[in-house]
Formats: C-alpha cells, sequence, structure tokens
C-alpha cells in the first residue's frame, strides 16, 4: 500500500510537535523515520495510526485515496496497524486471547480456527509462540512477533513499529529484521521508527530525519553515518569552553556490581567518581542507566558487588541513608515523584529541613523560602503550590531542595522540557556545587548537554555499560554511534 | 482567588439545597410535610436543655471518630476500619474495668486507666489494618472491613461468651459497672463534661497537629505523594503507621467514652455506626479540620433530633442518616462538575 | 443426621448462597470494567425493601424482581456517573451511597414491616427432582435459586468465552490497550456497571421475596451482606466461577454455625458467620505480599537460585485486580461517549446497505 502525508501539523498546547510534514512511502518498502527523543517522531506516527487527529488541513492518502482516521480502529480498518513501543496487549491473557481480541465477528469466536490461524502466522515468520502461554511469561521480543502477527491476521498492509528493537535480544532482533524483509518482500509498507542508527542503516530502503517537529531531509542507501547523525542534531556543534573537573578524592566506586530488574540485567558494572566530577549516562530510554542511577542512590539493591560511599561500604542500604551520608537523587518525573502537587514552595523547603521542635515556625519558612526563591531565580511567590510553577521553576526548586553540602547529586534528565535560558541557569548552579566538590551523575537523551557538561561519559546500550569515555575526546557523532548500539568493538576497552 | 472561593461556596450551598430539596421529595412521597419533619428534628435536638445533652452525648463519638479519620486521611489512607477501631477500644475499656472490679484503687484511676486502655485498644486494632496495608500491600479499605465484622464478632462472643451475664446472656450486654466506674455526669443529665472535654481536646490536638506541626507536615506530604516524600527524605512507611496509631487511638477513645459514660458496660453495637458516620463527616468538611466541630455538631443533631419522628410523625428516624448521606453525595457531584466544569473552560 | 435432613440442609444451602451469587456476579462485571461499585451493602437492602413494597402493592413477585434490578441499576448509574464522568473518588461516592440506600431503605420500608406478603415458591423440575442425591440438591428449588445456577454459568461464559467478554477483560486490564482495538471505553464501562448493578438489585428481592421474605428493616439480618459479598468478590479473583465458590462457601459456614450450635454451645453462631472475614484478609495478603518493596528488597540480597525460586513462588500466588481498577481513561481522541455510539450505528447501517445493495 502507497502511503502519502500531506501538509501534517499538530498542536498541543503551545507545542508545535508536527510542522507541516510531506512524505511519501511506496508500497513493498521499509520506509525509516529516525530523530532524537521529542523529535516528533511518535506523534506523527500516532496520527497515521488513529490514535491522534493532526491539525485541520493536513491529509493522509493511501493508494491514490484520502482517507480519515478517526480511531485506532478506523486505522486497523482501512489496513493500518502499529506495534507501539510499550506493547499495548494484556499481560495477564493468554497469547491466543490477546491475539483474538479485537477481532469483529459473532459472539462466540471458533477458538480452533483462531488458534489454527495463529500458528499457521506463527510458522510463516518462524515464530515459535504458544497460543496457550500467558502474555507476561513471554519476551518483549515475543510480545512484538505476537502483535505483529496479529496486526497481519486483522488485515494490516502498512506496519508501523515504534522503536521496536529496544529491550529485545541481538538474536530476536535479527528475526525481527528477516521477518520485516519478508513482508516488504509481500507488498507491505513497514515504517520503521528508531533512533538506533545502526538498525535503520541496515534495514531502511529510505530514511526520513525528523527534528524539532520538522521533517529536515530524506536519504537513501549507501547511508554515510555522519550525515545522518547531522542531520538528527542539526549542524555539528564546536563545544564551549569546557571545565575540566578538579581532581579529587574519590566520592563513589562501585565494585562489580550487578543489578536487575524485570527487562534488564546490567553485570559487573565498575566505576570510581571523584568529587567534582561530573559523569554523563548517555544511551536510549531503558538502556539501564535509569536502574544504574537508582542503583547509585540506594533506591535499587544490586544482586551482586559493592557500592562505596566516601570510604563506606553501603551495598543495601536504604535511600535515607545514603540520603543522610550526602547523596541526593532527583527524579525525571517532577511532579509524579520529585515534588508534592498541593504543597507550596515554603511547605517543600521547610520538609527538607530538619525538624527544629514539634512546631513549626512560619516565619522562618517564609523568610527561607523568599531568600531560595530569590538565590534560584524561581518565578513563584512562596504560597504558590508547586504544580502551579512552570518547568523551569520547578526545576530550580527541586535545585533549591538540595542538602548542603552534599557529596554526590544524581539527576535523571535534569533539563528535559526547559527553555534554553533555564538550562543554562541550572547547569550554572549544578556546576557551582562542583567547585564546592560536589560530584554530579546525570541522565540525558541530549546528547550535546552530555558532552557539554560531562567530564566524563557513560554509555549504555540494552544492559551494556561502557568503559568511561573521556567527553573531551569523543563527538557528539562518535556518541551517537555508540548509544545506537555501533563501533562497541572499537572501543577497544568495553565489555559487556 | 476570591472568585474560586466564591465559586466553591456557591456550589456547596447548591448541594446543600438540592440535598433538602431530595428529602423533600422523599417525604414528600411518603405523605409526610417536610417542614413538619425538619421542625420536629430541630425541636428534638435543640428544643430543650436535656435533648441537647442528649445530642452532645452523640456528638461526643463522632468528634472522636472524625479528628482520627483527618489524620488518616492526610496520610492519604481511607480508614474505613475506624468502626472496629471504636469497638475495639470499647472492648479494652471493658476489660480494664473487669480488671479493676474488686481492687481497691480510686474510682478516678481506675476510669483513667479504662479510657487509656481504650487507647491502646483501639490503637493496636488500627496498626493491624496499617501492618497489613505497609508491610503486606493490603488495601486499607478490604482490610479494615474484614477487621470491622471480626471486631463485632468479637463483642458478640464476649457477651456471650466469657463475660456473660450470670444467669442467661442477651442482647442487652454485659452486666453494668458500679456507678463509681461511671465518668461524672452533669445532673440530671446523660452528658458528662468529661468526655466533652476530652473530645474537644481530641480535635484541637489534631488541629493543631496537622496544622502547625512538622509531623502534620511531612504526613500531608506522604499523603498527598508517597513516593515524593519518600525522596524528600520522610520515612514514608512510618507515618503511614502512626497515622493509623493516632486514628486508632482517638477512635479507641470514642469506643471508651461509650463505655465509661454512656453505656456502662459493653453491648453488643456499642459503636453505633459513629465510625461510619465519621467517614461521612471528614469528607463533608473536605479534611479540614476547623469544620469538624460544626458539622459533627449539626451531624449528631440530626441523629437525636430524627428519634422524635417515629413518635410524632410515624416516620422511622433513619431520615437523618438519609439527609446526611445526600448532603454528601451532593456535596461530591458538586465539586466534581466544578471541576470538570473548570477543566472545560 | 439422617442423609435425608443433610440433603436438605445442604439444599438449603444453595438457596441461601443464591442472592449472594447474584452480587458477586454484578460487582465481578462492575469492577471487571473498572469500576469499583462500593454502594453494594445499601444497594442490597434497598432493592429488599423496594422489591418487596412493589410486589405487596401489586401482587406480582415478578415486578418485585424488576423493581430491584431497577433500583440497583439506578444506583449504579449515580456510582457512573460520579466516577467515569465527573472523575471523582469511586470509593467516596461509593461509600456514602452505602450508607444512604441503607437509611433510605430503613425510612421508606417502615410501612412494611412485617408484613405478611407474596413469597416465591419452590418448583421441583418434574423428572430432574427425582434423582436420588441430585435431584434434591439442585431440582426442588425456588426460580430465583434456579436463576442463580443459570448466571454463574452465562457469566463464566460471557467474560471467558465470548468475544465481548474477552473485551471486557481487556478494558479492565488496559484501556488503553482495548481502545486501539476498537473498544468505546466509556461507554462499555457505564453498560458493565449499569448492568452489574441490575444483577446486585437482583440480590435484594432474592432475600426479601423468597430466602427471607418479608420486609425487617434493620433486624432483616441484611445489613452487612453487601460487604460480604464484596470480600467474596475479591476471594473469587473476579472470576464468577470461584465467586460462586465463595458464596456457597460463605453459605456452607453460616449453615454449619447453625448446625453445630448445639455441639459448640460457647461459640456464638455469629462468631463462625464471620470466617470468611479472616479468610478474605489472609487471601489478599498471600495475593499482594510479592508486591511489597520490603519483599523486594530482601530478595535482591539473597543468592541468585533462592532469588529466582521465590520470585516464581510469589508471581504464582499473585491475582491481580483488573489492572485499571479505579483509574480513570481519558482518551486521547475528541469522540464523546454517544458521538462514538451513533458512529457506530451509522457504520452497521452502511454495511447493512451494503448487503442489501449486493442483493
Amino acid at each position: 500500500m502507497n502511503v502519502e502525508l500531506k501538509n501534517i501539523h499538530k498542536h498541543f498546547g503551545n507545542v508545535h510537535a508536527n510542522k507541516g510534514i510531506n512524505l511519501s512511502i511506496p508500497s513493498g518498502s521499509i520506509q525509516g523515520i529516525l530523530g532524537e527523543n521529542g523529535a516528533g517522531k511518535s506523534t506523527l506516527m500516532k496520527i497515521l495510526s488513529g490514535f491522534i487527529q493532526a491539525d485541520p488541513g493536513g491529509e493522509i492518502i493511501l493508494d491514490g485515496k484520502p482517507v480519515v482516521i478517526h480511531s485506532p480502529a478506523d486505522a486497523i480498518h482501512v489496513g493500518i496497524g502499529m506495534l507501539h513501543q510499550d506493547p499495548l496487549d494484556f499481560p495477564p491473557m493468554r497469547a491466543l486471547d490477546n491475539f483474538l481480541l479485537g477481532q469483529s465477528g459473532g459472539l462466540f469466536p471458533n477458538r480452533n480456527a483462531v488458534a489454527r490461524d495463529f500458528r499457521r502466522l506463527a510458522e510463516q515468520f518462524d515464530f515459535s509462540l504458544d497460543p496457550d502461554s500467558y502474555v507476561d511469561s513471554l519476551t518483549v521480543g515475543e510480545r512484538q512477533q505476537l502483535e505483529i502477527i496479529r496486526l497481519l491476521w486483522l488485515g494490516a498492509r502498512v506496519l508501523i513499529l515504534d522503536e521496536p528493537t529496544t529491550g529485545i535480544s541481538a538474536s530476536q532482533k535479527s528475526k525481527l529484521f528477516v521477518t520485516l524483509k519478508k513482508l516488504a518482500g509481500q507488498g507491505m509498507t513497514v515504517i520503521f521508527v528508531s533512533h538506533k542508527l545502526e538498525d535503520v542503516e541496515h534495514l531502511c530502503d529510505k530514511v526520513a530525519v525528523l527534528r524539532a517537529g520538522e521533517l529536515v531531509g530524506e536519504a537513501k542507501p549507501p547511508y554515510t553515518t555522519s550525515k545522518l547523525v547531522e542531520m538528527m542534531f542539526g549542524k555539528v556543534i564546536t563545544l564551549g569552553a569546557r571545565q575540566p573537573a578538579q581532581g579529587g578524592n574519590a566520592v563513589l566506586s562501585l565494585e562489580n556490581v550487578s543489578l536487575e530488574d524485570v527487562r534488564l540485567k546490567i553485570r559487573n558494572a565498575d566505576l570510581e567518581v571523584r568529587a567534582g566530577e561530573v559523569i554523563g549516562l548517555a544511551g536510549m530510554e531503558g538502556s539501564g542507566q535509569g536502574l544504574f542511577i537508582r542503583a547509585c542512590a540506594g533506591l535499587v539493591r544490586p544482586v551482586g558487588g559493592r557500592i562505596i560511599l566516601n570510604g563506606r561500604d553501603m551495598t543495601g542500604k536504604s535511600y535515607h541513608a545514603f540520603k543522610r551520608a550526602g547523596v541526593n537523587f532527583l527524579p525525571a518525573a517532577r511532579l509524579e515523584e520529585g515534588l508534592i502537587p498541593g504543597l507550596s514552595l515554603t511547605d517543600h523547603f521547610i520538609l527538607a529541613e530538619e525538624p527544629d521542635g514539634l512546631f513549626i515556625d512560619r516565619a522562618i519558612g517564609q523568610r527561607l523560602a523568599e531568600e531560595r526563591i530569590k538565590s534560584f531565580n524561581i518565578r513563584g511567590a512562596p504560597h504558590t503550590p508547586v504544580e502551579s510553577l512552570s518547568g523551569g521553576n520547578q526545576q530550580r526548586a527541586e535545585l533549591a531542595l538540595l542538602q548542603d553540602p552534599l557529596s554526590l547529586v544524581l539527576l535523571e534528565h535534569p533539563t528535559r522540557g526547559l527553555d534554553i535560558e533555564s538550562v543554562i541557569y541550572i547547569w550554572g548552579k549544578l556546576k557551582e556545587r562542583c567547585r564546592s566538590s560536589t560530584a554530579i551523575i546525570f541522565i540525558s537523551s541530549d546528547l550535546e548537554e552530555i558532552l557539554q557538561y560531562s567530564d566524563r561519559v557513560l554509555v549504555f546500550f540494552s544492559g551494556k555499560v561502557s568503559r568511561p569515555l573521556d567527553a573531551g575526546k569523543t563527538s557528539v557523532d562518535q556518541l551517537g554511534q555508540l548509544i545506537g548500539g555501533k563501533n562497541w568493538a572499537d572501543m577497544g576497552e568495553a565489555y559487556d | 482567588m476570591i472568585r474560586d472561593r466564591l465559586g466553591n461556596l456557591l456550589y456547596q450551598l447548591a448541594a446543600l439545597l438540592l440535598s433538602f430539596g431530595v428529602v423533600s421529595l422523599i417525604l414528600i412521597s411518603v405523605d409526610a410535610s417536610p417542614w413538619e419533619a425538619f421542625r420536629n428534628m430541630f425541636a428534638g435536638s435543640f428544643g430543650s436543655l436535656r435533648k441537647f445533652a442528649e445530642v452532645l452525648v452523640a456528638f461526643v463519638p463522632l468528634l472522636l471518630v472524625t479528628a482520627g479519620l483527618l489524620v488518616t486521611f492526610s496520610a492519604g489512607l481511607w480508614n474505613i476500619g475506624v468502626e472496629g477501631q471504636v469497638v475495639l477500644g470499647a472492648i479494652a475499656t471493658t476489660w480494664v474495668y473487669r480488671f479493676f472490679l474488686d481492687s481497691n484503687l480510686p474510682p478516678a484511676l481506675i476510669i483513667a486507666l479504662a479510657i487509656l486502655g481504650g487507647m491502646i485498644g483501639g490503637a493496636l486494632w488500627g496498626s493491624l489494618a496499617g501492618l497489613l496495608k505497609v508491610f503486606g500491600g493490603v488495601n486499607e479499605i478490604f482490610g479494615g472491613l474484614g477487621l470491622n465484622f471480626v471486631a463485632t464478632a468479637l463483642t458478640i462472643y464476649l457477651i456471650f461468651g466469657p463475660w456473660k451475664r450470670p444467669g442467661v446472656a442477651s442482647m442487652s450486654g454485659t452486666v453494668p459497672f458500679p456507678d463509681e466506674f461511671s465518668l461524672p455526669l452533669v445532673e440530671n443529665l446523660r452528658i458528662s463534661p468529661w468526655a466533652l472535654g476530652i473530645a474537644l481536646v481530641g480535635i484541637v490536638i489534631v488541629y493543631f497537629l496537622l496544622q502547625g506541626t512538622y509531623f502534620g507536615l511531612r504526613l500531608k506530604a506522604v499523603g498527598k505523594n508517597f513516593r515524593a516524600a519518600y525522596l524528600l527524605g520522610i520515612p514514608t512507611w512510618q507515618y503511614s503507621m502512626y497515622s493509623f496509631l493516632i486514628c486508632g487511638a482517638l477512635a479507641g477513645a470514642a469506643g471508651a467514652m461509650q463505655v465509661a459514660a454512656v453505656y456502662h458496660r459493653l453491648i453488643p453495637s456499642i459503636s453505633s455506626g459513629y465510625g461510619y458516620l465519621g467517614l461521612l463527616v471528614a469528607m463533608l468538611i473536605n479534611y479540614q479540620a476547623l469544620w469538624a466541630v460544626p458539622v459533627a455538631l449539626f451531624f449528631a443533631a440530626l441523629n437525636i433530633g430524627s428519634i422524635q419522628l417515629p413518635i410524632l410523625m410515624k416516620l422511622d428516624s433513619s431520615l437523618s442518616g438519609v439527609l446526611q448521606g445526600v448532603l454528601v453525595l451532593f456535596v461530591l457531584l458538586a465539586s466534581g462538575m466544578q471541576q470538570k466544569f473548570a477543566r472545560r473552560s | 443426621m439422617t442423609q435425608e435432613t443433610l440433603l436438605i440442609g445442604l439444599a438449603g444451602v444453595l438457596a441461601s448462597a443464591a442472592p449472594v451469587v447474584f452480587a458477586v456476579i454484578g460487582e465481578t462485571l462492575s469492577e471487571r470494567a473498572g469500576v469499583l461499585n462500593l454502594s453494594m451493602n445499601g444497594t442490597i437492602l434497598l432493592a429488599a425493601m423496594g422489591g418487596f413494597a412493589v410486589a405487596y402493592t401489586t401482587d406480582n413477585i415478578l415486578l418485585g424482581f424488576l423493581a430491584g434490578m431497577l433500583i440497583g441499576a439506578l444506583v449504579a448509574l449515580v456510582v457512573a456517573f460520579a466516577s467515569i464522568t465527573l472523575k471523582q473518588s469511586q470509593v467516596a461516592v461509593g461509600f456514602v451511597l452505602a450508607l444512604t440506600c441503607r437509611d433510605l431503605s430503613y425510612f421508606l420500608g417502615s410501612p412494611y414491616m412485617g408484613v405478611p406478603g407474596p413469597r416465591l415458591q419452590v418448583v421441583p423440575i418434574p423428572l430432574l427432582s427425582d434423582i436420588p442425591v441430585l435431584g434434591t440438591l439442585f431440582f426442588r428449588q425456588d426460580f430465583i435459586t434456579y436463576l442463580s445456577f443459570l448466571f454463574i454459568f452465562l457469566a463464566w461464559a460471557w467474560i471467558f468465552r465470548t468475544r465481548s467478554g474477552l473485551m471486557l477483560q481487556g478494558i479492565g486490564e488496559k484501556p488503553a490497550a482495548a481502545y486501539i482495538r476498537g473498544a468505546n471505553v466509556t461507554l462499555m464501562r457505564y453498560v458493565y456497571t449499569v448492568i452489574g448493578g441490575a444483577l446486585i438489585g437482583l440480590t435484594g428481592p432474592a432475600y426479601s421475596l423468597a430466602i427471607r421474605a418479608g420486609w425487617m428493616g434493620t433486624i432483616s439480618g441484611l445489613d452487612g451482606i453487601g460487604w460480604i459479598a464484596l470480600a467474596i468478590t475479591i476471594f473469587g479473583g473476579w472470576n464468577p466461577l470461584r465467586g460462586a465458590f465463595g458464596a456457597y462457601l460463605f453459605a456452607f459456614l453460616q449453615w454449619l454455625g447453625l448446625v453445630l450450635q448445639p455441639v459448640l454451645t460457647q461459640v456464638p453462631s455469629q462468631v463462625l458467620q464471620v470466617a470468611p472475614f479472616p479468610l478474605m484478609i489472609l487471601t489478599l495478603l498471600l495475593v499482594n505480599i510479592g508486591n511489597a518493596e520490603w519483599v523486594e528488597r530482601t530478595l535482591a540480597a539473597m543468592p541468585e537460585s533462592t532469588r529466582k525460586f521465590f520470585a516464581k513462588l510469589l508471581r504464582a500466588m499473585r491475582a491481580s485486580p483488573p489492572a485499571a481498577l479505579g483509574v480513570p481513561f481519558i482518551s486521547r481522541s475528541r469522540k464523546r461517549v454517544l458521538g462514538g455510539l451513533y458512529r457506530r450505528i451509522c457504520a452497521r447501517g452502511r454495511k447493512l446497505r451494503a448487503v442489501f445493495v449486493k442483493y
């Protein structure tokens, strides 16, 4: 099926997520959609799959005919099926029920016939899926396979895959690629959304690159990696004057640390962080950096190895013990995990201080709040509830809540969604901390931010942790390839 | 800000009028005059000193329970188990009384010990729901409900079993305690100024606890955002447990009052549903301690005033419960409407 | 005790569990769709009173049952409106309604207190009732008990065997995923809550017109049934078969209490009747403990093999409620509930027309 997108716009409030996108995808091809987080890829694909509607004026044309897609059900009706990044399936139910759910038909589905179709499709693509197994016992890769055969069964002729290679094993990935090529060979249109260069280069017949909501260009094989990287991140940035770290004492050491969660395993990671140093953690969302930073905070207990803080073994201690020892963690979800909606700025500053007696002295709290609001340049009054602050001001408030003195700050996406002014201000404040020998570990999906502000960088790729790279000697291009899983062997000392 | 307040007030007023309207319709449907019914209820609660004293008798446990619930609601917990905590307070009080039945201690000390025992009993029962919630992941609503039934069964077991009256056990409860075990009552009335004092002290303590102390602020933080409160360094699960203990103690005090000042023995329905009614009061005042006293007094007056209805108008006294429930329901719906319109505009 | 009296006793257990079965099935449907109907305790009382009053006034038992169902459906509609449309706490609204409906039933029911009224008769099924043992147990019952047998099976088949039931499971589990598969989540939540409410409403007349015929106000002994049914719904793991088993177990324990009364004189029957509650708490504990953070941390400290063993064990015990129970669903698309329904009807119409044109 030929897919044509004409003049697609989408606004979310003040955010212009898609800016007049025109794209034409011929039948039987694999189209790559490349771009960093927040470039507008997902929005575009959600529009095509009926999850959201584009602003009026745009058009979706299938095989020459304009179509109107109101809902995902409409989309599958006209032959568009989407595989979401977080599988939208039903974990406690059986694979066959997941497969069947949503198919229209009589009240009593013929399970035997459906199971036959299931097995036939699974066999056709060499998937070893058991229709009777429960979905929560399947791997992410198998859940994808289930979703692919389901969409095909429902008659999808355009298949959209949103970041499908996140969280699946290498062998599942190669099987997925074989399948997608086979489908394209059968005349299917495959749209492959990713920010992994390696995957896109390996698979796609054509690549469209999105940046900040705009389609900045298209490319065909043979691909030049550096050119793709340049399109993704804008012109190659010449780094400003970086401030190298002073050599301090070791604040935090991870020795042979192993971590596990439902999706990922990190094996035997080592790291030594010195006072005043900034470590950037790079990697695609869900590659293990979140687990890693939580382990550094004591929020996740390692299944092996030791965590040493200022010379003391802290393995297995709680976050509160880490906090008393001078570690603070600022999570990415500011209003979900960082601040308390419904409480004012003053309340927050009082909470962050050690209680002084039984009763709160509101006057002192008020003074404290005024002082911090001034020194952190927060646009808000002491009585302002935190949820009515802007994102940048919430982040400033979080910084203002940090203990003093502090040996280590852990930050998750400290500047995500913030305006430039706030970004510069926040890093200024953080660097101030570093000069008083606080160490910083932060996660960011902005590679320029990582290279600009870190001394050393750790790259994460599906649970693998790179050796620390010297940020001064690494380029955005190199980093972009590493987070996409490329060139790990060339790093020489990289380990599993 | 001021417009918000005004809007709020308008919606609340509308809810109040609507609920009286609905109850009037219900009354008309059974051929009763709404005006007469409301007038009789008013007269039945404020018409004489004796009647007003009865209102205060109901007000005491209701206020104590509401005070306790304000603490658990602040911590984001739906302590439906409060009913059982009242019962266990009453049981523990009875147990202390029975223990000292033949002792030579001064009665005042025994009363104090019995009330203290009631508070401890309620707190322990509350901590059970808390432990289930904090360490077992059992929702406090279901854990609490289950414990309520167990508490009621325990009362009946005690009344018909180990603590039964000599001769034949009956639903009228255990043997009444001697007069000196009663909290001193106002002459010719059933209200004890001591009980009233304890209830008022309870709500004042809770008010200051929630408004002015570090404890209260941290409790609110835990209730509004458990995760963020933990990251800010607040020992979250401990605070959840504290709130169950405090609420349990206040509910236990309510149970103790029922035994020490009202019934002077353990009866099967010792809690009189004040636990559940307290939940309604707490919801109606939108969890603000300042309003607890007038609203609890209003609800107690409705309860007592409605006692006159069967005698004067051949209407069932449960009208008070209908009015209370409809009022809370409309206030909930009104605030939902208000939020919906706010979202849309 | 002779075999005959034992059989009659057990048949009585099946009959006395029938009302609870309706309530459990109704609540199961509602919760499966993601709406917790906490009003059940009051609804049952109000429906019992209303059903009896209507049957008494009209001298028509069927109208009495229908009135009970209507009351249940209306109360559920309030719950649905407040929680789905107004996004108020389901717990708060349900709880208030539980208390209000109870008091309303006492208030409106006082004229009918203790009046003798119509009662459903036992209708032995010809031939089947003569089968030894089974005949006495299953086929010498009244109509409403037969209906309860039927509904257990129907509800189970609906949820687990039909396409619509599959979608119902999906809506309660992950509304977003159900939505991309074509479900009108909001509308379906309304529909199942109201149908569930009607079933809960059936519980009332099943008492007041059959098993405990008449209306006795506060001494009807019906106050508390709703909370018990709520507990049995959880015990039943949102499955009508397991739920019905819970209801029978509960009725059996009550009967056992009565039978054993002469033997265990020091244990009042009320004590035996609460046996389901500690059982419920224990079940909830086993089912939920795997989610507690301290368990996770303790596991991480264990050697790998132990860790894996316990993780598996906890996983096996876990019987989670519908994941989206009580969670509002906000669809990103702008279509309204009725708009969606309207469009769907139009689509059906188009399809039909297409069929006609073909021929």
